[in-house]
């Protein structure tokens, strides 16, 4: 099913009479796997309102993310929360749609300091499970009128409704960007590395601790800036100076090569092509070097870090459930097969009560259960 | 304003209540002299006025959780409260509630500067957030105008704003997690120090819930470090649509100020009276403020003073010291003082997308004649969340009335262009019967069907956000 308007996406739901798997592009195949027959987005694919001088921009959740980035560029404007795209490390084809993305809370590296996507998400339609089209929040950046249920549909992977369109909060590209570079730190002393970077005043917009391999280079510590031209300059050499008792700091300013960079960090590309599962942990991020160290006892293959530490990628034997005890944070099984997939849980178990609240919040938004069934528990 | 009768059973079962708590509490948190309990009659919406059943003043999440049990095995309405600094009647209480009050939760619980976070009990003041860090030079951002003494546990229920929030977002978006008790008492941990939810954003959907879905007592808040400086710039206009197209010019040229507030003609002069800031007499004034070190700033100012002397201002004033600072901010943080001193006034709290700016101050000042009531408009421009505040003279039968009803014709012009009712204040009791006018029914009914799933009993923070009528057959069930 493809509907190309709302209502047909509506009557399409209310029409089901059995379970659906809802899809964008279908880039993004996280969770546990779906049987049932499937709906897809794709088509319903516009720019509903773009306002540059008032940063907002109201798309249908079908619109290529593509499409999106080019129209922000366009007006030197962009997603500020830098959404990962997911196809080389999944493997997948297709292409990635704006729904899909906002469905997954998808977010990148800019995250440790500009937010998430559901920081920029101001509105949300969607249509529930028994069809009915709904709306929440709206298209201005600040708005407390009821219950945010922009956020709750943000991640919810389609299991609580099915989104028909999003807008969002943008913002101005900045003309100026600067990456600092230490090379050869342990995972401790990258994890200090990046504390102190991401706490000093000069707006770090991306901490990462790469293993050896990724875009063909060696083992290395990243911290990014951006702004206009002077501040960078000024903020790179304060940086430089705060950094220097962890090594040589390199600083490279050459935007078309910081942009490569950092879109291998996004994308994680060192585990591209490479066997094994992988795994996505969100922590504190002073407790990222030691679940590092912990995840490698367990059989980790490789490690990325970003977020300054708060964020790790695991290359991991296939079929092993990679999460600690005692996890203070959550990890997501983001690649493996569907056996891996029907078998371990896919995101972080819950705590009994809060389990109970998800469920009877599935209940009420799908009182059929037939949207992305058994997707998230 | 409408409230639901209270109950004459749960009326009647009071010392039964008083005693039930008492047992669980020190003597002197539980508050249930008619004396006393009149203190909490009202939140800073002080037009209505309720006294509670009682009020309880717990110290720890287990104190409030032991509460909850009481009240849920009772079926008492419960209404949580800050600082009471509601403008929006938040924390309005019924005759036949029980007030919990935060109030004595202050505690500071976890500072972390590497993992920059900070933990709190909720009762603590926005304001002393801040002041737990600032001498490590760390800051809490979102800054509403009440921040000296308005509650995080506020904070979190309205998902308050301030006039920051342009570069640094408003409360859910420094909320990294939440200790929440549940109306049946049960505590449950959302979120921590980590970012982002591994499972539903509950953390984003109890955020601006208006303390209806559980009561939040411990919260995990980011902190940032403290810019270098700031500096502000103060520009006046002879047109509101002349200043509209600055706003919208800076925000396109790429440069992101952490304030754009905008003051009309009537607010202004008001200003002017009562703090003598030395503002210019003119029909829009502009304060920008932007961030950084010295050299930045003169970056960041050059492209902004570019800009504004394009569009021929009537005055431009660049602030070059912290007493220049504070004069250029003087007017605009004693605009409501200086509204309140002309007369009573009622503060509006609409977002509109920005671009819709000019046709909406034409509209308020047409609206104003017609009501025969005078208007000042202050507001933060960046984001589009106006604050009209509209004089009336609460002594003179029938000018709250008339007062309101204007409000409400500018809360739907608001939602007419696209916009909203509420930007930061919640709807609380003020804007609840307006939600028809921006919700269908299907939208109300699925924030109401979340409602039943944390409450399910309807007993949290009773008659706000929703019209009564629309949740009648909810709270009845």
């Amino acid at each position: 099913m493809e509907p190309v308007s709302e209502s047909e996406l509506s009557e399409m739901i209310a029409g089901a009479d059995g379970p659906l798997r809802i899809i964008g592009g279908g880039t993004r195949p996280v969770g546990r796997p779906v049987d049932g027959a499937t709906l897809a987005l794709a088509r319903l694919s516009r720019v509903v309102d773009y306002e540059p001088g008032a940063l907002t921009l109201v798309v249908k959740a079908g619109t290529p993310v593509a499409e999106v980035e080019r129209v922000l560029a366009a007006e030197g404007q962009r997603l500020p929360f830098e959404p990962m795209d997911h196809r080389g490390l999944l493997g997948t084809q297709g292409t990635p749609t704006i729904g899909g993305l906002v469905a997954a809370n998808v977010s990148g590296p800019r995250r440790v300091q500009a937010g998430a996507c559901r920081d920029y998400l101001l509105g949300v339609r969607f249509v529930d499970g028994r069809g009915r089209v709904l709306k929440n929040g709206g298209r201005v950046m600040k708005n407390v009128t009821g219950y945010d249920l922009v956020k709750l549909m943000a991640g919810s992977r389609g299991t609580l409704g099915v989104l028909g369109e999003v807008s969002f909060k943008v913002l101005p590209e900045p003309p100026a960007a600067a990456v600092l570079r230490l090379d050869g730190l342990d995972e401790a002393r990258a994890g200090e590395a990046m504390c102190a970077a991401l706490r000093s005043p000069f707006e770090v917009t991306g901490a990462a601790h790469l293993p050896e391999g990724t875009a063909g280079e060696t083992l290395r510590t990243l911290i990014r800036i951006e702004g206009f031209d002077a501040s960078v300059t000024y903020r790179a050499g304060r940086l430089v100076q705060l950094l220097a008792g962890f090594g040589e700091v390199a600083v490279e300013r050459d935007k078309a090569e910081i942009a490569r960079v950092w879109r291998a960090v996004r994308d994680v590309e060192a585990f591209h092509g490479r066997a094994g599962d992988v795994w996505r942990y969100s922590v504190r991020p002073t407790q990222g070097p030691a679940l590092g160290a912990a995840l490698r006892g367990m059989g980790a293959q490789a490690l990325q870090y970003d977020w300054g530490g708060g964020l790790l990628w695991a290359l991991a034997p296939e079929g092993t459930d990679m999460r600690p005890e005692g996890l203070d944070g959550h990890a997501t099984l983001i690649r493996a097969g569907e056996e891996t997939r029907a078998r371990l849980p896919v995101f972080q178990p819950e705590a009994a009560p809060i389990q109970k609240l998800s469920q009877a919040l599935r209940d009420r938004f799908d009182p059929r259960g037939i949207l992305n069934p058994g997707l998230m528990g | 304003m409408d409230m639901p009768i209270p109950d004459p059973g749960l009326l009647a079962r009071k010392p039964q209540l008083v005693a039930a708590l008492q047992r669980v509490l020190p003597r002197e948190a539980v508050i249930h002299e008619e004396i006393e309990t009149r203190a909490y009659e009202c939140d800073a919406l002080t037009v209505y006025r309720c006294a509670p059943l009682a009020v309880v003043l717990p110290s720890s999440t287990q104190e409030v959780s032991a509460v909850l049990r009481i009240c849920h095995e009772m079926e008492v309405p419960v209404v949580p409260r800050g600082a009471g600094t509601s403008l929006a009647g938040g924390a309005l209480p019924t005759a036949d509630s029980v007030i919990l009050g935060v109030a004595r939760m202050t505690e500071v619980l976890e500072v972390d500067h590497d993992n920059r976070f900070i933990r709190v009990q909720t009762g603590r003041t926005n304001l002393s957030v801040t002041g737990a860090v600032e001498e490590d030079d760390f800051f809490y951002a979102p800054d509403p105008s009440s921040q000296l003494a308005c509650a995080i546990a506020g904070n979190i229920a309205m998902n308050s704003g301030g006039a920051h929030c342009l570069k640094y977002g408003v409360t859910t978006n420094n909320l990294l997690g939440v200790t929440m008790v549940m109306m049946d008492g049960e505590v449950v941990e959302i979120g921590g120090a980590h970012l982002d939810a591994g499972g539903y954003d509950l953390l984003g959907l109890i955020c601006g819930s208006e303390g209806q879905l559980g009561v939040v007592t411990e919260a995990t808040l980011r902190i940032l470090r403290k810019p270098e400086g700031a500096r502000p710039v103060l520009m006046g206009y002879d047109s509101s649509e002349v200043a509209g197209e600055v706003v919208s010019d800076i925000i396109r040229a790429g440069v992101l100020p952490v304030a754009i507030e905008f003051m009309d003609r009537p607010c202004i002069r008001a200003c002017e009276a009562f703090a003598g800031a030395g503002y210019p007499d003119c029909e829009a004034l502009l304060i920008v403020e932007v961030e950084g070190s010295d050299a930045e700033i003169d970056e960041q100012l050059g492209v902004i003073l570019d800009i504004a002397r394009r569009h021929d201002p009537v005055e431009l004033r660049e602030s070059r010291s912290p007493e220049e600072s504070a004069r250029i901010w003087l007017g605009r943080k004693s605009a409501f003082g200086a509204m309140g001193q002309i007369n009573d006034y009622m503060c509006l709290d609409g977002t509109i997308p920005v671009s819709r700016l000019p046709l909406v101050l034409r509209r308020i000042g047409e609206m104003s004649k017609e009501y025969g009531l005078d208007v000042g408009n202050v507001f933060h421009a960046g984001d589009g969340n106006m604050h009209p505040l509209i004089l009336f003279d609460a002594n003179k039968p029938g000018d709250l009335e008339l007062c309101e009803a204007f409000g409400a014709d500018i809360l739907r012009l608001c939602v007419e262009v696209g916009g909203c009712l509420t930007g930061e204040h919640g709807v609380g009791i003020e804007k609840r019967d307006l939600m028809f006018d921006q919700f269908a029914p299907d939208d109300l009914d699925i924030q109401m069907a979340v409602k039943d799933v944390f409450d399910p009993k309807w007993l949290l923070n009773p008659a706000k956000v929703f019209p009564l009528a629309a949740s009648a057959g909810r709270r009845a069930a």
